[in-house]
């Protein structure tokens, strides 16, 4: 067991080694702007991968707490000037709250009605926003969110909101391994593998299901915070149903019950439609069949799939 | 007064196509347990195709028809042939994201045929109006719902009389035992696989006159559908149909009488208040169960 703790440290040694270097010697503001955006999108994959990838729970209305995270702290923040961090907070408050109050009636659902029900409620999350335009400015977006700042450090685009948020983001890793490695992870596990099983050992289902959807709401809604600072002006697209469909992409190409998936998927699904911005009309075709063609062949994603290739690549050559 | 009757028949026509959208996916759900994500696509399909045989080619209207039935069709099996027979490892959530990949890429596709302009056209039949309590029907309505009735009693019968139908409904109560009677329940799934998309592409035809056509009109249609579907009762064909006319209606009233901007949020509220005090749907066939 120690020695496989051993392991994993080395692991994240590694990954953090990799990102700090990345953030030093790049000088593209592009590259480090699409650096950003995978980790931004790595919290949401994380988060839903918890839900998901873990415990079995599908949702298809994730990007609703994105959504929430983003709109509260650019309300707070730029139109009553309260300080962002502080704004932060009521962020994640806020989707706390939302997602308590939501997955209480939803989370009782299961399979397609569970998905069906999240859906209903991201849509719904994001008609108010489109609606209610003299609080979130509507369908043209809102414009005016401050800029980050910590004492002397000011988190514009490039090197130091990269940082920012990778640091969150290697937290944020963290905490789910912890998590899934303690008594409450087995207990996920076990809601996944069988609900009644885990009811059967003592297991509170809802409670633990619903804490596990407030903690994915909870990193969501950083995850919109940290988008909302970074590019200063949000829209509602950006938080729409195929944006949910997205981030359960990521979760799933990736491959879920890994934390490390979240990391693969978030980083192909945001790589890929800025490689297919070359193919201009040709875009969604492609990336449809990317789609298609790798849940056809590697069901279980691109993480198993790609380890699973080089061991039977392995074994032809012996 | 005459405005309510104004809007329910607007509702019950729109109402219609939702319900010809949800007994599409209703009836692919009972026979093969999957959700298609791309539905809506195919309302798309048949819609521009329609517009492409009758407006700018000039077919005539039952042949144009018959066209853009069989293009949603067609599209639908080569989808079922390459898309879904192939996966190895069907689960639920892995079939869910293939949907959804084939969504996109019809979407793509379309963008690619069709150009990013919307497209209008006329009417199936004359424009004057018949007056009832003040409010205008159209004529057009008229025989969107009676071609929606007429599709959902084929449906019916078919499934009822007919021993290719009985024997998809076998499948659909239990695939291992319909099999083992000697029914080859994957040629079943294909059937409805057919089948469900050209319902879909029906549903495209009705609504091309009411709205104007584009690649992404889509997506949204194909969600309605799924909210319908649900609040009859997935698996339940003339409870698909009741909840699309109830669905068209009560969006029509709320989009008259409170906001036309939270018209489109009325169906997902719905969708949220049915599962929650009635998970099985108004009209439930099944009861709410895992994947």
């Amino acid at each position: 067991m120690a020695i496989k703790n051993n392991y994993i440290r080395i692991e994240y040694l590694v990954f953090l080694c990799a990102v700090s270097a990345f953030g030093f010697v790049t000088e593209n503001t592009y590259y480090l702007q699409i650096m950003t955006f995978i980790g931004i999108n790595t919290l949401l994959g994380l988060g839903l991968n918890m839900l998901m990838g873990y415990t079995g729970q599908v949702s298809l209305g994730h990007a609703a707490f994105y959504g929430i995270g983003a709109y509260t702290t650019a309300i707070l923040s730029g139109t009553y000037g309260i300080n962002p961090w502080l704004s932060l907070v009521c962020a994640v408050a806020a989707a706390v709250f939302i997602a308590f109050i939501v997955g209480l009636p939803t989370l009782r659902l299961s399979g397609y009605y569970l998905a069906m029900g999240t859906l209903g409620f991201g849509m719904i999350v994001n008609i108010v926003i489109r609606e209610w335009a003299a609080v979130t400015g509507g369908a043209s977006g809102f414009v005016g969110i401050p800029v980050l700042e910590a004492g002397p450090l000011i988190f514009m685009s490039g090197a130091n909101y990269y940082f920012l948020v990778w640091g969150i983001v290697f937290a944020a890793m963290i905490v789910c391994r912890r998590l899934l490695a303690s008594r409450t992870g087995r207990a996920l596990r076990a809601i996944h593998d069988g609900e009644k099983t885990a009811v059967a050992i003592g297991i509170n289902t809802h409670l633990l299901k619903l804490e596990i959807f407030i903690f994915a709401a909870a990193l969501g809604a950083v995850a919109g915070f940290l988008y909302a600072h970074f590019v200063l002006f949000i829209s509602p697209e950006s938080f729409g149903f195929m944006f949910s469909i997205k981030i359960v992409t990521m979760v799933v190409i990736g491959g879920m019950a890994s934390v490390w998936g979240a990391l693969l998927g978030a980083t192909v699904l945001t790589l890929l439609p800025e490689v297919l911005h070359g193919f201009a009309e040709y875009e969604m075709i492609i990336f449809g069949t990317v789609l298609m063609v790798v849940m056809i062949f590697m069901p279980q994603g691109l993480t198993r799939g790609i380890m699973d290739m080089i061991r039977t690549a392995g074994r032809a050559r012996t | 007064m005459q405005e309510i009757v104004q809007y329910l028949f607007s509702g019950i026509t729109t109402g219609a196509v939702y319900a010809v959208i949800a007994v599409g996916l209703s009836m692919l759900y009972s026979s093969t347990e999957l959700i298609n994500f791309a539905h809506g696509e195919f309302v798309m399909i048949g819609a521009l195709v329609m517009v492409t045989l009758w407006v700018r080619i000039g077919l005539p209207l039952p042949l144009a028809m018959a066209g853009a039935v069989g293009a949603g069709c067609v599209s639908g099996l080569v989808f079922e042939r390459f898309a879904i027979r192939t996966a190895r490892n069907p689960e639920p959530i892995t079939l869910i994201i293939i949907t959804v990949g084939a969504g996109i890429f019809l979407k793509g596709a379309a963008m690619i045929i069709w150009g990013k302009d919307p497209f209008s056209m006329p009417a199936f039949s004359s424009h004057e109006s018949i007056e009832i309590f003040g409010a205008a029907l159209l004529p057009q309505s008229i025989w969107i719902v009676s071609a929606a009735l007429v599709l959902a009693g084929g449906i019916h019968l078919f499934l009822k009389q007919t021993l290719t139908g009985k024997a998809m409904v076998a499948c659909a109560v239990n695939k291992k035992a319909a099999w083992l009677s000697g029914i080859p329940s994957e040629k079943m799934g294909i059937l409805a696989f057919g089948i469900s998309t050209g319902c879909g592409a029906v549903a495209g035809i009705f609504i091309a006159p009411i709205t104007m056509s584009a690649y992404d009109m889509g997506t949204i249609l194909g969600l309605k559908g799924f909210c319908a579907a649900m609040i009859g009762g997935l698996g339940s064909l003339w409870g698909a149909f009741a909840g699309g006319l109830l669905l068209g209606i009560l969006e029509s009233l709320g989009a008259g009488l409170i906001s036309s901007g939270l018209k489109d949020a009325i169906a997902f509220v719905l969708l949220l208040l049915i599962l929650y005090i009635r998970p099985g749907g108004l009209f439930a066939a099944k009861e709410a169960k895992r994947f």
